[in-house]
């Protein structure tokens, strides 16, 4: 019989009440309960400025020592000089999607518990059974392919970009869009893991072939490994939101996958691929009002708008390449409402609105 | 998610990657490691599917509980001597956490290896949550606490404030320099594995203790994220130990991220541990003891010295010292000391100690009272306007001390301090390790090899020298550490807001002159500044024993 121990003495601490709530006296700055560094964009500060504004320090606001390590061939900390891009006030950007962990996690896992319970709802309809062949091999080659593009600009585009904007504002926003990128890829690859499990005619491991050889695919490939070789990172996000997102992306998912998925059987398709539309419907946003601003900087509006000339240059072609190879896949589909020429001419248009609000020329590519 | 399909979920995403054929990604950020002969690691298994919904949760609990602080009244049992702390603590932290985020993609660009690739760009959503999330926190401080005041110029005062560049190194070591240096044993394998155990771990404990459950909330659940971000860091590790090549640059950086987190890290939460708290139960573990469970056996006994069988050197000699320095040598005590010398230029208030404090101090470290009591004693002496000058100003025993060139926490353990003249100026280092960090460490050659990626130190590197000369009302304004009456100091050296008189304001501390250490030093002719260093030694407080 084993003999029980003395119970230890319980050690606590003592709570005592000390009465430091607000307000519980009167001194000076007793009311001084908002954040007083910054000049938030309207009267009050929103929950998103009060913790993304300042976070990351900068010599030219409050910044005295400067930034105490530097790079064996540069200053360190954020330099200006990144980018080719120049602006009178960097920190004037602020994210009109107000992004910060709260909408960060609630969003994602909005989309989240609708992906799933999409795939759930096809699982136990056997909606796939109903796909007709022609479909399967469209979504089993183009989706798949599609989701390398969408996982290559998560991991070497926006996470990369994030590293180099001079304002949290702006690295938060690219942040952001990392993750989306990620998540949304990452639900195309488990969609087609859902589909190689299903009792249909799928090859799971097609995709791989076709985004490294498939004709059709090179161009769109060669942009983004091209797009993850830009070292400016302003030029990255521009030639990837603005050129690349509007000419191949949206062209793809908007104007291919989404307006035939339905009228071939396939409700599921479009239910996943919208959460990767809402997604950069919400990017372009912050894109936008990014761009805008520098192409309306009172002292460098100018030169601003001469440098993303240049950058449409370079990419508009490419991207162009990269969408008239894609042609042959508008004819893989048993049913095809859409042509690839009205595709291409929707999405240029939009591409063209989207120019005209940075106050930017179209290149004359698009009318080629 | 069962973890069969987890796994299976894990093996499909790595189908996403692929070898470029037409561009390779732009090194922005390089390393003068090599990864050619590493056999790849897996870090942890995460999917965003799950992920979302998890971090969601956590979140929800987060704020759950600051709804329920502040329906429960929290605040009305907060210790001030506490929540004063927390205004440096959650001004410095948000921007490591963001820093972290932002290091994500130089350990990308320098590990050829897409699994940890995916565990890193998570890891980076989990830095953004963490620094917004610590925000908040303060913001509702500022809210609700008795004393807003330096919560609500946080980021600025964090920006030029003397402490806030201390702990700023803690944040841009992670994304300055070498990338693997920088974002992988700096960030990972030191501060996240060892040191965070005291950030996120100990201090909530006290803070419980203090009557603030919404510290440990929150930073218990950022803590959570960690295991994660530590596994990165391991199969980084693991694989830059596969290639002879950069053994020699592990040890260096072993060494140097070692000691820095030591000085930064345990200045910072000893103090805001020992001196921050009123529970003074004699149980309860002091800072050396907290030390001693989750740095020296849980991280050095544990993670550490287990890498010896890669046949790599670990910097045990460091890890003694970094002991004897908190037990012996009285650095957490050196640096509350300096702290509170310094409150005209702080932007939180720091109580005085008392005799249970006195009492407290020296039960836990033998000898306390001999070397700083009087010294308190001073403090509480001194603490109100009228009949005498700060602290910092009167005759107390208390030299102003000597900044060290690298850590940036002054040389306080007076006999280690080192003087050289390095690049062509006087610097003081608080100890060799110091000096040795930057004049052999942060250079582009490393014991004879080309190291152009390694990082430098930058910047103006003495606080006090952008003050100099200057009188201290003048300092304070400058800094912008004054209450919205235009004359009351942020700062105090009490908790008494009670009567108005017993407040500093800029006229009380006027007419005290600002000198730096370092411009004087460097102003002193050979004899005169050896004679000066010196002194400057001989008063040291000696180790015990």
């Amino acid at each position: 019989m084993t003999q029980s121990a003395v119970p230890k003495q319980r050690s606590f601490p003592k709570i005592e009440f000390t009465d430091s709530e607000a307000g519980a006296l009167e001194f000076p700055s007793s009311k001084s309960r908002a954040y007083n560094y910054y000049q938030p964009a309207k009267l009050r500060a929103t929950m998103y400025e009060d913790v993304t504004v300042d976070v990351q320090p900068d010599p030219d606001r409050h910044l005295s020592q400067g930034w105490i390590y530097g790079f064996g061939d540069g200053p360190g900390g954020y330099p200006k000089e990144w980018t080719a891009a120049k602006s009178s006030n960097w920190h004037a950007f602020l994210d009109p999607n107000e992004e910060w962990n709260q909408t960060i996690y609630r969003n994602n896992s909005a989309i989240v518990r609708q992906v799933d319970l999409c795939l759930q709802n096809a699982k136990r309809a056997r909606a796939y059974d109903g796909w007709n062949p022609a479909w399967l091999k469209f979504v089993e080659r183009n989706l798949g392919a599609w989701m390398h593009a969408e996982n290559g600009l998560a991991l070497h585009v926006f996470t990369s970009i994030q590293r180099s904007g001079p304002t949290n504002m702006i690295n938060t926003a690219v942040a952001v869009n990392a993750a989306h990128k990620m998540r949304f890829a990452q639900d195309l690859a488990l969609f087609n893991l859902d589909l190689s499990e299903a009792d249909v005619p799928f090859d799971g491991s097609a995709h791989i072939g076709v985004w490294k050889d498939a004709p059709e695919w090179q161009p769109t490939r060669e942009v983004v490994e091209r797009l993850t070789a830009v070292g400016d990172w302003c030029e990255l996000l521009f030639a990837t939101n603005i050129v690349f997102e509007q000419l191949v992306g949206s062209l793809f998912r908007t104007e291919l996958v989404m307006q035939i998925a339905a009228r071939n059987g396939d409700y599921i398709t479009p239910t996943i691929v919208g959460t990767g539309e809402y997604d950069y419907d919400r990017d372009l946003n912050y894109t936008r009002n990014l761009f805008r601003l520098l192409t309306r900087d009172a002292e460098f509006g100018e030169t601003n708008k001469a440098l993303f000339g240049d950058w449409l240059a370079t990419w508009v072609p490419r991207c162009l390449d990269a969408a008239q190879a894609l042609q042959p896949i508008w004819s893989q589909p048993a049913d095809k409402p859409v042509t690839f020429a009205s595709s291409l001419d929707a999405a240029k248009q939009k591409f063209r609105s989207l120019l005209e609000d940075l106050g930017l020329d179209s290149p004359k590519e698009l009318d080629q | 998610m069962s973890r069969q399909s987890l796994t299976k979920a894990h093996a499909k995403i790595t189908e996403l990657s692929w070898e470029p054929t037409f561009a390779t990604p732009a090194t922005r950020f390089g390393t003068d490691y090599t990864f050619e002969r590493a056999p790849k690691k897996d870090p942890l298994k995460q999917i965003m599917r799950s992920y979302f919904p998890m971090e969601e949760e956590k979140d929800n609990r987060v704020y759950g509980a600051m709804d329920g602080a502040i329906r429960g009244n929290m605040f009305r049992q907060v210790q001030q001597r506490w929540l004063e702390w927390q205004k440096l603590f959650l001004s410095i932290i948000p921007f490591p956490e963001i820093s972290a985020a932002r290091a994500m993609p130089m350990a990308i660009d320098a590990v050829p290896n897409p699994e940890i690739h995916n565990g890193l760009a998570v890891q980076m959503i989990d830095e953004v949550r963490h620094s917004t999330i610590q925000m908040n926190l303060k913001k509702l401080y500022m809210n609700n606490y008795i004393d807003p005041a330096g919560f609500d110029m946080t980021e600025k005062a964090f920006a030029n404030n003397y402490a806030g560049t201390i702990g700023r190194q803690f944040g841009e070591g992670f994304i300055t320099g070498d990338a693997i240096t920088a974002a992988n044993i700096y960030l990972t394998v030191v501060a996240e594995t060892a040191f965070t155990n005291t950030l996120f771990v100990a201090m909530p404990d006290e803070a419980a203790a203090n009557g603030d459950y919404l510290l440990p909330t929150v930073v218990h659940s950022v803590q959570s994220d960690e295991s994660r971000h530590i596994s990165n860091g391991y199969s980084i590790l693991l694989m830059a130990l596969a290639d002879e090549r950069n053994r020699p640059l592990l040890e260096r950086d072993l060494r140097y991220a070692w000691w820095n987190n030591h000085c930064v890290v345990d200045a910072a939460i000893g103090t805001f541990i020992e001196y921050g708290t009123k529970d003074r139960r004699k149980d309860r573990e002091s800072y050396a003891e907290m030390w001693r469970r989750w740095i020296y056996d849980d991280y050095y006994r544990s993670y550490l010295l287990p890498l010896e069988k890669y046949g790599l050197t670990i910097p045990h000699d460091l890890v003694e010292e970094a002991w004897n320095r908190i037990t012996n040598k009285g650095y957490v005590h050196e640096v509350a000391r300096f702290f509170a010398t310094g409150w005209p230029v702080n932007y939180w208030r720091i109580d005085a100690m008392t005799d249970t404090d006195f009492e407290w101090f020296e039960h836990k470290y033998p000898g306390w009272y001999s070397k700083y009591g009087k010294w308190w004693e001073n403090y509480n002496r001194l603490a109100y306007p009228g009949r005498n000058k700060p602290i910092a100003f009167e005759e107390v025993g208390y030299q102003y001390p000597h900044r060290c060139w690298t850590c940036m926490v002054p040389a306080l353990i007076r006999e280690d301090m080192v003087t050289e003249k390095v690049d062509d100026q006087w610097r003081t280092y608080c100890s060799e390790t110091c000096y040795w960090t930057d004049a052999v460490a942060f250079r582009s050659e490393y014991e004879g090899r080309p190291t152009p990626n390694m990082g430098r130190l930058t910047g103006f590197r003495e606080w006090e020298t952008l003050h100099h000369n200057k009188d201290l009302a003048d300092i304070v304004a400058d800094l912008g550490y004054v209450r919205d009456d235009g004359k009351t100091l942020i700062g105090q050296p009490h908790l008494d807001l009670d009567d108005p008189k017993k407040m500093w304001t800029l006229d009380d501390v006027r007419g005290n002159t600002f000198m730096s250490p370092n411009v004087l030093l460097n102003q002193m002719s050979d004899a005169e500044r050896e004679a000066h260093v010196a002194a400057y030694k001989a008063n040291g407080t000696k180790a015990a024993g």
